[in-house]
């Protein structure tokens, strides 16, 4: 099983983070929420992989041990 | 009209136990005229132990309470023998529809497989059930076994000893004291025998109130479920419709917390709610109304040594999944034949701590689910509404979404997977029949109306496939006798028992569980898992299942 990929894969960086701000361009804050749920749930559906979501959900959280390694 | 479950059905008569001298010795009371205490009482009388049930009234459930049954517990009621009736009186349904605000966001179908004979689900309301159920004890009394329904007899004191089980019944003439050599509790999720045994009952309450009503009415609604998040005419809560037999409608509308349960039950508050979900042209009729909140909860421990607690009395779910009354009719089916080989003198008293293991891993896998679907119909927080709206909306254009909608995840029965009992497996067969499974339905043959489980049940067997065996097999006065099937033009057989083998030698439970599995005879091995399955091999008997 490959685990998570937390090594820059984005091929043009630039571009995809401001696609993502483009998506909430004039949203209220709960449409934007709404809009940031369903975008988890797509991304995450397409992983699949159990082993890789939990890591996923594991560096999200961000803790200590996490950021000092 | 008097209405069925207004009707007394076995009312208080005097017992000759009410004039002995001493307390007259029972080998088996069962307490409360449920669903499961029928259903386990039944079981009893089939299998030749009398039995006597105390209920503290003398009629069937007020309202339709439990309504949807699953295939598993009509499959037990048909070993039962009053599976075909209910059956046959309730409706069938296989779709359900998902709403989300003013939208369809999905539909399912409950795609029931080809090749069983009874329905995935039908919808009988409780007073019914209960009703057929009392028909047939009233049928086995007819036939001369044990088996005695006491109408208006509420135990007011119970004594447990190491060697039997006293009770105090009060009567419309005065107490009297009772004795069982086995006392089976099946008085229901506020259980007065587990209150008077000072045992715990520990899980999650759910800060919510659902209002049902039951509603006759002349519709063309077609029988499906109607599941609905957040409806205009019930905001920010949820709805559910739902048919039963008689032209009676099922509605079910989540009401929230800080509510006034005594007006909100008020005709004048009920039927505007009503017309505002069935619109304004639809005539109905109150049948019944009730409130409830619920839990998600279970005894430590189902046995104290001669007291078994089976159904609400000792677990308690939410109702979204229909897995109360299901799970409890899953906990007789379970409990019967170990009690009637323990009485025998044919198993150790060890084998009724499977009971336990057995049926608090079935608990356990009904109340993760069910708790898992009352945190999808009512969040918690304000994120898990936004990730639950969010599935909902992703659901109408998007099929990944669908299996995260959660209004329910209907009643299927565990496999005890781990379960001391279980005897050797063989890897080549399918794994939806390895030891522990329920056994699945499957026709006799390619062109008959039989049906496997009909041939199934009761005692101890030796299921052949297409492989020679002995009649019978006996070890230690328990006789395993054979019934011999061949895969010739059945297909279905074939793919749930064989899979790659060719041939299936099948040890099967009483309760039509799956013991151990070969494919091939060997006498040996078959009587060192009769041995296993009775709990005589007593080594393992310690600890949950894994």
């Amino acid at each position: 099983m490959s685990g998570l990929n937390l090594d820059p894969n984005l091929a043009k960086a630039d571009d995809f983070y401001e696609s993502l701000l483009a998506a909430h361009e004039g949203l209220t804050k709960a449409e934007s929420d709404a809009f940031n749920a369903r975008l988890i749930l797509v991304l995450a559906n397409h992983v699949g992989d159990e082993g890789v979501l939990s890591q996923a959900l594991e560096a999200a959280r961000l803790s200590r041990d996490e950021t000092s390694s | 009209m008097t209405r069925i479950f207004e009707t007394p059905l076995y009312p208080y008569e005097r017992s000759a136990d009410q004039d002995a001298e001493a307390p007259v010795r029972h080998p088996v009371i069962v307490v409360g005229a449920g669903p499961i205490g029928l259903a386990a009482a039944i079981d009893l009388a089939q299998q030749d132990i009398p039995v006597v049930v105390l209920d503290d009234n003398d009629k069937v459930s007020f309202g339709s309470r439990a309504i949807c049954f699953a295939k598993r517990p009509l499959e037990i009621l048909d070993r039962l023998g009053c599976g075909e009736a209910m059956v046959e009186k309730g409706v069938t349904w296989n779709t359900g529809k998902v709403f989300f605000d003013e939208r369809k966001v999905y539909e399912f179908n409950l795609l029931p497989e080809d090749g069983h004979k009874n329905p995935a689900f039908i919808n009988l309301q409780q007073y019914h059930f209960e009703k057929f159920l009392v028909d047939r004890v009233f049928d086995l009394q007819a036939q001369g076994k044990l088996i005695e329904i006491r109408g208006n007899s509420r135990v007011t004191a119970v004594d447990a000893e190491d060697s039997h089980v006293s009770l105090t019944v009060e009567t419309p003439d005065g107490p009297y004291r009772i004795e069982a050599d086995w006392l089976i509790a099946c008085d229901g999720a506020g259980s007065p025998i587990r209150a008077m045994m000072g045992l715990d009952f520990v899980g999650r309450v759910f800060e919510d109130n659902f209002l049902i009503a039951d509603v006759v009415m002349d519709a063309d609604f077609p029988t499906e479920r109607w599941f609905w998040f957040d409806p205009p005419f019930n905001r920010g809560q949820s709805a559910l419709l739902h048919k039963q037999p008689d032209g009676v409608w099922r509605i079910d509308l989540q009401l929230g917390w800080d509510i006034d349960k005594e007006k909100e039950k008020l005709p004048e508050n009920v039927i505007p709610r009503l017309k505002a979900m069935l619109g304004p042209d639809i005539r109905f009729e109150l049948e019944w109304v009730s409130i409830y909140t619920f839990q998600c909860r279970r005894m430590e421990k189902f046995r104290h040594g001669r007291v078994l607690f089976a159904g609400d009395s000792a677990h308690q779910v939410s109702p979204f999944g229909a897995r109360g009354a299901n799970s409890g009719l899953q906990d007789t089916d379970n409990l019967i034949w170990k009690l009637k080989l323990v009485m025998g003198g044919l198993a150790p008293e060890s084998l009724l701590d499977t009971y336990d293991m057995e049926r608090i891993h079935g608990a356990d896998e009904n109340i993760l689910n069910s708790s898992r679907s009352t945190d999808f119909i009512t969040p918690k927080s304000e994120m898990s509404r936004i990730f639950r709206n969010a599935v909902l909306d992703l659901s109408e254009h998007h099929a990944f979404a669908r299996p995260l909608v959660n209004s329910g995840r209907l009643s299927v029965p565990c496999t005890y997977d781990g379960s001391p009992l279980n005897g050797p497996d063989c890897a080549t067969m399918p794994a939806r029949t390895r030891p522990g499974s329920p056994a699945p339905d499957a026709p006799v043959s390619g062109n008959s109306n039989e049906w496997l489980l009909g041939k199934l049940g009761n005692s101890f067997q030796i299921l052949a496939i297409d492989v020679e065996t002995p009649p019978s097999v006996c070890v230690g006065g328990i006789c395993a006798d054979r019934v011999t099937l061949s895969t010739e033009d059945n297909p279905a057989l074939r793919e749930r028992y064989l899979g790659e083998a060719e041939g299936a030698v099948y040890l099967m439970r009483p309760d039509q569980h799956v013991a151990a599995r070969w494919d091939h005879w060997n006498d040996e091995a078959v009587r060192r898992a009769i041995e296993t399955a009775t709990g005589r091999n007593v080594s393992g008997l310690a600890g949950g299942l894994r």
